[in-house]
């Protein structure tokens, strides 16, 4: 699949923005969550500001912008449409408890619970994105039931270097803020390595000899002629193609940045040695991090190999 | 079917499903190209909506190819010439002035009228895809030059002539297979063809009857493809195997010989006196019938008459000491000899000898043990009633991929002797004749243009081509040397019966025989697609006389209607209409759109009025014959004989009494069809149905109409034919034994002595194979493979790249090869390669594939487009990506002589000859196509082409911008 | 409405014959031709006469070979779009433009509503959604809307261009859900089969298997028992004309 800058843009802003959100909201809910008003301002202008900048990238790449509002229509059947739904459900909770948290600077019952159910909707949406790529059947890369859980899982870790970072900076180093990231990078990178260890594995899913039912005697298919000389919408949308060792080499680059890097940052910013440069440690560790992500998604488009390429030469999809 | 849009669920859709389709329909015939399909435009606002097939009409039925479909494209292309140009600076390099038409006829005028003054020979008049060779023809020989042709020469002279000499009739367009009834069906190199839709729906109707098809072609792809059995044979081969395969049907006895009897030369004896002038010629009686050993008694008999029973076999004495044999035995010793047996033949053509064997037994099996019989009443030859007629359903078909090789004459002629061993001619399951043919074997028409056949300010003595069928009706002169630019009919080509195109810039250039003055050509892209040995033919056009500074051919003339690589290369440009835009008339005189059902002719019609300032290019011709004064063009007293322009030729001018362009609706009433007098209304009478008109034949005259009296009757009446004699088919050719006679120093017309030898090799009046002429040359070995073309079938040579649909499929070409051959030349898929000929090479991207013949290579013809032709960007695909094999071509054979690189029988030019070796361009060399030339310039007056189309959209109930901007 | 119809009255849909089709992209040109002007008017062409001309077509036409040897074939293989029974790209759409008619099960796009956000070619495993970045809209096979209820035409035409137009006789349109129609008919006499039925779309298209090759006399005798007296039998014999 081609790897659109705006929606790897769009996946990892409003990932970490609605991951802020669901930390933020459930530690509220919790009752662990600092009243301070100056790091509400900033968690809040920061989660539903990356949130609504990947929506609005996310529309700048349709072809009706304008028209962008249907897209709510059809929460029954489709995934994008709930999300949507829930994307835009999410933020008057989250704007409620923002004021709350950062103007009246009191987190009472009232707040408590639109955080509470933010960052529900937060998770909800973030979900929803998951299962627009898990729900495509024609893509076996993403038709995979981490898919939805990495997301999630990395929306949550993005948002937890974030978080970590602004207490670091406000000096609300909670500990289950601060410690946050490593357990959520942890699990991410363990979900990634199952995900990608199965992506590997695996044999299945159509052929050129089923995408075209010849070859059903075990003969090989190829492809001789394309029907068009030059490329088309569907393989410039769809065909791209990463070499195998360019794709490993980029995943240990992912790897790296988005969980390694930023556990060893949040780690180190953890000892005491390191106090005085602790939020420093926590922005390299944020910033690795998304980048990290980004390069993640980045892969996740680009090693994904849509049935429809079978038409135009590849073997297996 | 009940409305679809209401139902209650999506009645909110707002679906209109019975929109208005057009305002007007008219019909016409296509011209996307050769094949003349029947069309139906619909028209809306004077748009063009929608074209499709017409179903009533014989030739397609409704159906429409890929390139009719684009039709629309031609008609919007921004490639499309604007007014006429006049060269104002180098040749070449494309300045061009735009000028007024009567400023552009008044200049063709003089250069013309000057040369008919003087020298009628120095205008060659040679016109491309042309389908109104029936009055462009006829124009050449009123203006009195014998250098007149159109593209058969470069094309398939190989399958007219081989037929015609054989037949009277052949492949190409003039037969077509019994679809219907065919029970196997043998094709013999073909990608397309001319009938392109026909071919498509029988081979369709042949695969659901579940007859077999059999395709013989280094290639498989599509007709091959779907092809039961795909014989892929080493190019120029094929000879051979249907020799191997007439030898084991001989051996066998598996031959129609009451067949072979009564409808061909086979019981004619051939006189067998090596030392007499008449050796090998047919044993004639007094009165000049040919003589056949009559059974009963033993001796030398008329063979034409129907009471006598005859032998194939034996020899005869016709006089003292001269004795004669039967035809068929010489046809039977030369199918046995060594040379023809299926072992031999499969070391070389690639198919193994049980292959052979197979082949030839399923012939046979097919023609004999399943034998047609419709019980429809005949009449034959002599006036003996037939209950019915017999039909061996094997069919056979065959085009360029014989054609296109020097030895495509004998090899074509191989696959006619084929049928008729088989008794498989014009019958039920067989090939059968397209009407007007089958016509005398060959036609008696004869080339002019000899030494007192053309003077100045006076028509030529007869027609330019012709038959010839002794050295006398060469056109060469006294030393045996040409006479016509392209020397066809010269020994080198002596039955160049289509005239050779292709060599005209050739020696027009070196001044052989003689210097022209002015090359006038019509539809063909000769500095480019058409034309052998692409780079140096651009050099010719261009090179000048360093003595007088003049170009070695002064003038050029050309009308184009499209922005073409040639465009560059004329001196005055003479912009035609498209095909929508003027009248045409696909006539019986030219090649005829028929089927084996019975004539059929079309017209085209303006549907459009030309947008810009063009003209049709025939009625230019009308106009420029009527300021020359041609005599056949105006009217005594000088006044325009056809002052309407070319519908009025096509209505009013009589070639013979009764007999016109159009046979429909003749006669002052419209109801007279064939002969009869013009008809004011006919063009009308055409509109009013389809724009064709067709006469299905009773059934009676439907089969073996080379021996039905009935049919041969009526055809007489439609002016085919000059006698209702039967026509008897020739197994043996005695044209070709009287040149080869010459050869042997025999008779008043001899060849030049450094032409003898090819002449006896050659003008063998048996069936024979021999290896393509330039595969003797000594460094064969070093160039392995063979190189090879196919018509692509979404395109017509070089017109479809300016149709922004078509160009869209293929936009550029690769050069395809076997897997294992790429293999071993470390050559894989997407690499770029050079391919080397011994006079040129190529760059171009490799594509590996299975099915081809291990030593060949080929690539899609005529895609390759030179930077900034017409109209495409300089960047684009066809010329960065294409690759044109004609740049590998020499236009002469290796050695000293002029010979030209064709048959040495018809002149046909041997495109598929091609040897070339292959190697891989280094990394820095891939990416872009050789060779390259510099940018041609858009000539003045065309639009940069657009960079977005939205064609259709103004049909659109909803207007764009709505629709755009609705949120 | 994104939702599928539960069920539809008729299944519309059009039979392509893999053993015939020639490769002559008859049928895609001819769709162009027609739908340029018709219900999805236009199919935008990008760059029309550049280097990287691209439009929009409904159908298209690839070629494969199969097998090596004696036992390789080239098949040409047309592909648009199949009216999916349970097609993912209505179900996916989040606006409701794509939809599956339940009168006769043809997909379409409502262009009107389409947002252009492409999702629903990535659901369709067959690529048959294409894009019109010019209108900002997906458009695809409409099977012809326009002329198969088209009370304008005559009753003859009203079949889908690429149908009238093949002139191999290698597409075949009508309702694949009566069991008993043409194409029905043709498809269980041939065995025809499903594009990808593992993705569970259910197309309603259906492709016909290149037949066995025909053999007309695999194993008749090589010796025909003339042969001895082939050519030297002739000696005597005498034939009428
Ligand atoms: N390598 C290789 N070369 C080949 C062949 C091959 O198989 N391999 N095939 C050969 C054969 S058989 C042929 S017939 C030739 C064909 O080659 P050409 O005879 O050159 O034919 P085209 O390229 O179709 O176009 C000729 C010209 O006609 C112009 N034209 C189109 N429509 C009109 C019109 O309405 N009016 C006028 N005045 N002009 C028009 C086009 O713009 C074009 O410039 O190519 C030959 N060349
Ligand atoms: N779509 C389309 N239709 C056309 C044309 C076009 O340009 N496009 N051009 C028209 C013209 S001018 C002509 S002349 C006709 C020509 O129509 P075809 O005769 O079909 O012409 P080619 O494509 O040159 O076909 C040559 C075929 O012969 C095969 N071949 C080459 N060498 C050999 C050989 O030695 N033996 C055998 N058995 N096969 C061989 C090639 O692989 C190829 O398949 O088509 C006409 N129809
Ligand atoms: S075969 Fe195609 S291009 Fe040729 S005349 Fe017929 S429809 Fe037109
Ligand atoms: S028109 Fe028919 S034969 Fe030609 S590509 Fe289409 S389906 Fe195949
Ligand atoms: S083929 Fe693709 S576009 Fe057509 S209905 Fe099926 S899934 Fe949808
Ligand atoms: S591109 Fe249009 S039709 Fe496709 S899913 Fe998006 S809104 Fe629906
Ligand atoms: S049914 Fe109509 S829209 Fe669909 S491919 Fe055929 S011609 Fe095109
Ligand atoms: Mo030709």
């Amino acid at each position: 699949m081609h790897p659109a800058y705006s929606v790897i843009f769009f996946t990892v802003s409003s990932g970490a923005g609605f991951g802020m959100l669901m930390i933020a909201g459930t530690l509220a809910a919790i009752g662990r969550l600092s009243t301070d008003a100056l790091f509400g301002w900033l968690v809040m202008a920061a989660a539903l500001g990356a949130a609504a900048a990947g929506l609005i990238s996310s529309t700048l790449h349709l072809g009706h912008p304008e028209r962008a509002w249907r897209a709510l229509g059809q929460w029954r059947t489709s995934w994008l449409s709930r999300e949507g739904v829930a994307a835009v459900a999410t933020f008057p909770p989250a704007l409620l408890f923002a004021w709350g948290w950062a103007v009246a600077g009191k987190l009472s019952f009232p707040y408590v619970c639109a955080g509470g159910i933010a960052a529900v909707l937060a998770l909800v949406t973030v979900a929803c994105t998951g299962m627009i790529y898990q729900s495509l059947v024609t893509i076996r890369a993403w038709h995979n039931r981490l898919v939805t859980p990495v997301y999630l899982v990395l929306a949550l870790a993005s948002g937890a270097l974030w978080l970590a970072f602004l207490a670091r900076v406000t000096g609300n180093g909670d500990p289950a803020l601060t410690h946050l990231p490593i357990g959520l990078l942890a699990a991410g990178w363990l979900l990634k390595r199952r995900y990608w260890r199965g992506r590997d594995n695996d044999t299945g899913g159509p052929t050129v000899a089923s995408a075209t039912g010849l070859g059903r005697d075990g003969d090989s298919v190829r492809l001789l002629e394309s029907p068009h000389t030059q490329e088309n919408f569907v393989m410039r949308e769809m065909g791209y193609r990463i070499a195998r060792k360019h794709a490993l080499k980029l995943r240990r680059v992912a790897v790296a940045l988005a969980f390694a890097l930023p556990m060893a940052l949040t780690g180190a910013a953890m000892l005491p040695a390191a106090a005085p440069i602790a939020a420093v440690l926590a922005l390299l560790a944020a910033v690795g991090g998304t980048i990290g992500i980004a390069a993640e998604r980045w892969l996740f488009f680009a090693e994904a190999r849509h049935a429809v390429t079978l038409y135009y030469g590849a073997e297996r999809a | 079917m009940a409305e679809g849009g209401k139902d209650r669920s999506f009645a909110d859709r707002n679906i209109d499903t019975s929109p208005a389709v057009s305002d007007r329909v008219e019909t016409t015939t296509c011209y996307m190209c050769a094949c003349r399909c029947g069309v139906r435009v619909h028209l809306r606002d004077g748009k063009i909506r929608y074209i499709e097939g017409n179903p009533d009409h014989p030739v397609n039925q409704g159906v429409l190819c890929a390139k009719g479909s684009a039709g629309i494209m031609q008609q919007n292309s921004p490639a499309k010439l604007k007014k006429p140009l006049r060269r104002v600076g180098p040749r070449g390099e494309g300045p061009f002035e735009e000028i007024e038409w009567d400023e552009a006829l008044g200049l063709a005028t003089k250069w013309l009228s000057d040369i008919r003054r003087s020298d009628p020979r120095k205008l060659a008049f040679f016109t491309g895809r042309d389908q109104s060779q029936a009055f462009t023809g006829w124009w050449a020989s009123q203006f009195g030059t014998p250098n007149y042709a159109a593209h058969g020469g470069f094309c398939s002279v190989n399958m007219a002539t081989a037929g015609l000499y054989t037949i009277g009739g052949s492949f190409w367009e003039f037969g077509e297979p019994d679809w219907e009834r065919a029970r196997y069906f043998l094709m013999f190199g073909v990608a397309e063809d001319h009938d392109s839709n026909p071919i498509k729906k029988g081979i369709a109707t042949l695969k659901e009857r579940g007859a077999k098809f059999v395709s013989v072609n280094p290639v498989r792809t599509g007709y091959s493809a779907v092809a039961d059995e795909w014989v892929p044979i080493r190019p120029g081969s094929d000879g051979l195997l249907v020799m191997a395969i007439a030898r084991e049907l001989i051996a066998a006895g598996r031959v129609d010989y009451d067949w072979l009897a009564r409808y061909t030369n086979a019981p004619w004896l051939v006189i067998d006196a090596p030392k007499r002038p008449d050796h090998g010629s047919i044993a004639r009686d007094a009165d000049g019938h040919p003589l056949a050993i009559d059974g009963r008694t033993g001796k030398p008999a008329n063979a034409l008459r129907s009471d006598i029973r005859v032998k194939l076999t034996g020899a005869v004495e016709i006089e003292p000491g001269v004795m004669a044999r039967p035809a068929y035995e010489l046809l039977a010793r030369r199918c046995m000899e060594a040379a023809y047996s299926p072992e031999i033949a499969a070391a070389r053509t690639g198919v193994s000898a049980d292959h052979i064997r197979r082949m030839a037994r399923e012939l046979a099996d097919a023609a004999f043990e399943h034998e047609i019989r419709i019980e429809q009443p005949w009449t034959d030859w002599a006036g003996r009633r037939h209950t019915h007629v017999t039909g061996r359903p094997v069919a056979m078909h065959a085009m360029r991929g014989i054609s296109a090789h020097s030895n495509g004459f004998h090899t074509c002629r191989a696959i006619h002797i084929l049928q008729m061993l088989l008794g498989a001619i014009d019958c039920p399951g067989a090939f059968r004749y397209k009407p007007p043919f089958p016509r005398p074997c060959p036609p008696g028409l004869k080339p002019a243009g000899k030494p007192g056949e053309v003077a100045p300010m006076a028509p030529l003595a007869g027609s330019p081509l012709g038959f010839p069928t002794w050295p006398g009706d060469l056109i060469v002169d006294d030393e045996g040397q040409p006479l016509r630019i392209d020397k066809a009919f010269s020994w080198e080509a002596p039955l160049a019966a289509h005239g050779m195109m292709h060599m005209v810039i050739a020696n027009a250039h070196a001044g052989d025989p003689y210097p022209i003055d002015t090359l006038f050509m019509f539809m063909a892209n000769m500095s480019w697609n058409s034309s052998m040995n692409t780079s140096h033919t651009i050099e010719m056009l261009t090179d000048r006389d360093p003595a007088s500074g003049e170009y070695r051919i002064p003038h050029i003339i050309y009308s184009d209607a499209y922005a073409s690589e040639m465009i560059a290369y004329a001196d005055l440009i003479l912009p035609d209409t498209t095909y929508l835009e003027r009248h045409d008339c696909i006539s019986l005189f030219d090649r005829p759109i028929s089927s084996a059902e019975g004539p059929a002719d079309a017209i085209r019609h303006p549907i459009l009025a030309p947008d810009r300032d063009v003209r049709p290019f025939q009625d230019v011709l009308i106009d420029l014959g009527v300021r020359l004064g041609l005599p056949g063009l105006v009217t005594p007293d000088g006044k325009p004989r056809y002052p309407g322009g070319y519908a009025d030729y096509m209505v009013n001018h009589e070639r013979r009494p009764g007999l016109g362009l159009l046979a429909g609706w003749r006669g002052a009433d419209g109801e007279s069809h064939g002969r009869g007098a013009p008809n004011p209304g006919q063009i009308e009478r055409y509109k009013q149905n389809g724009s064709f008109w067709s006469h299905e034949l009773t059934p009676s005259m439907q089969w073996n109409r080379h021996a039905n009296a009935e049919y041969l009757e009526w055809a007489k009446g439609m002016g085919f034919v000059d006698t209702a004699e039967q026509i008897v088919l020739q197994i043996y050719c005695e044209p070709l034994q009287r040149f080869r006679q010459a050869a042997r120093g025999f008779g008043p017309h001899l060849p030049p002595a450094e032409i003898c030898a090819r002449i006896e090799t050659y003008f063998d009046p048996l069936p024979m194979w021999y290896p393509p002429l330039s595969h003797a040359a000594p460094d064969t070995e070093d160039y392995p493979l063979h190189a090879i073309t196919q018509r692509p079938m979404a395109m017509y040579h070089s017109w479809g790249s300016q149709n922004a649909w078509l160009r869209q499929i293929l936009g550029a070409n690769a050069i395809y090869l076997h897997r294992d051959a790429a293999a071993g030349l470390g050559i894989a898929d997407g690499d770029w390669i050079w391919v080397e000929s011994r006079t040129g090479r190529i760059k171009g991207q490799a594509r590996l594939m299975d099915g081809v013949e291990r030593h060949t290579i080929w690539t899609w013809n005529a895609i390759a487009k030179r930077k900034g032709a017409w109209n495409l960007a300089a960047d684009a695909p066809e010329a960065t990506r294409g690759v044109l094999f004609n740049h590998l071509i020499p236009e002469f054979l290796p050695g000293r002589a002029r010979l030209s690189n064709s048959d040495p029988v018809t002149g046909q030019a041997a495109w598929f000859d091609q040897r070339v070796r292959v190697r891989k361009a280094s990394p820095e060399e891939a990416g872009i196509a050789a060779p390259q030339f510099p940018v041609l310039p858009r000539p003045p007056g065309l639009d940069p082409a657009p960079d977005i189309l939205r064609y259709g959209e103004d049909f659109h109930p909803r207007p764009a911008p709505l629709r755009r901007t609705l949120p | 409405m994104t939702a599928l119809p539960r069920s539809t009255a008729k299944a519309l849909g059009l039979v392509i014959d893999l053993d015939t089709c020639v490769g002559c992209h008859a049928c895609a040109v001819n769709c162009k031709e027609w739908n340029t002007g018709g219900h999805s008017a236009p199919l935008t062409d990008e760059d029309p006469y550049g280097a990287d001309a691209a439009g929009v077509w409904f159908n298209r036409i690839h070629a494969f070979e199969t097998g090596t040897g004696e036992g390789g074939r080239t098949v040409h293989f047309p592909r648009s779009c199949l009216h999916c029974e349970t097609p993912a790209c209505v179900t996916v759409c989040p606006t409701g433009a794509s939809y599956k008619r339940e009168a006769d099960g043809i997909v379409l796009v409502d262009e009107d509503l389409c947002i252009g956000c492409k999702l629903c070619s990535w659901a369709c495993p067959y690529g048959a959604r294409e894009y019109d970045a010019d209108a900002g809209v997906m458009k695809k096979c409409t099977l012809c809307i326009d002329r198969i209820y088209n009370e304008n035409l005559p009753e003859r035409d009203r079949v889908p261009a690429c149908v009238a137009t093949c002139p191999a006789g290698a597409r075949h349109f009508g309702d694949l859900a009566d069991p008993g129609s043409e194409v029905s008919l043709l498809v269980a006499a041939r065995g025809g089969f499903d594009l990808m039925p593992e993705l569970g779309m259910r197309p309603t298209n259906k492709y016909l298997p290149p037949r066995p090759r025909a053999n007309t006399c695999a194993e008749a005798a090589v010796e025909a028992p003339e042969r001895a007296s082939g050519f030297l039998g002739l000696i005597d014999r005498v034939f009428s004309r």
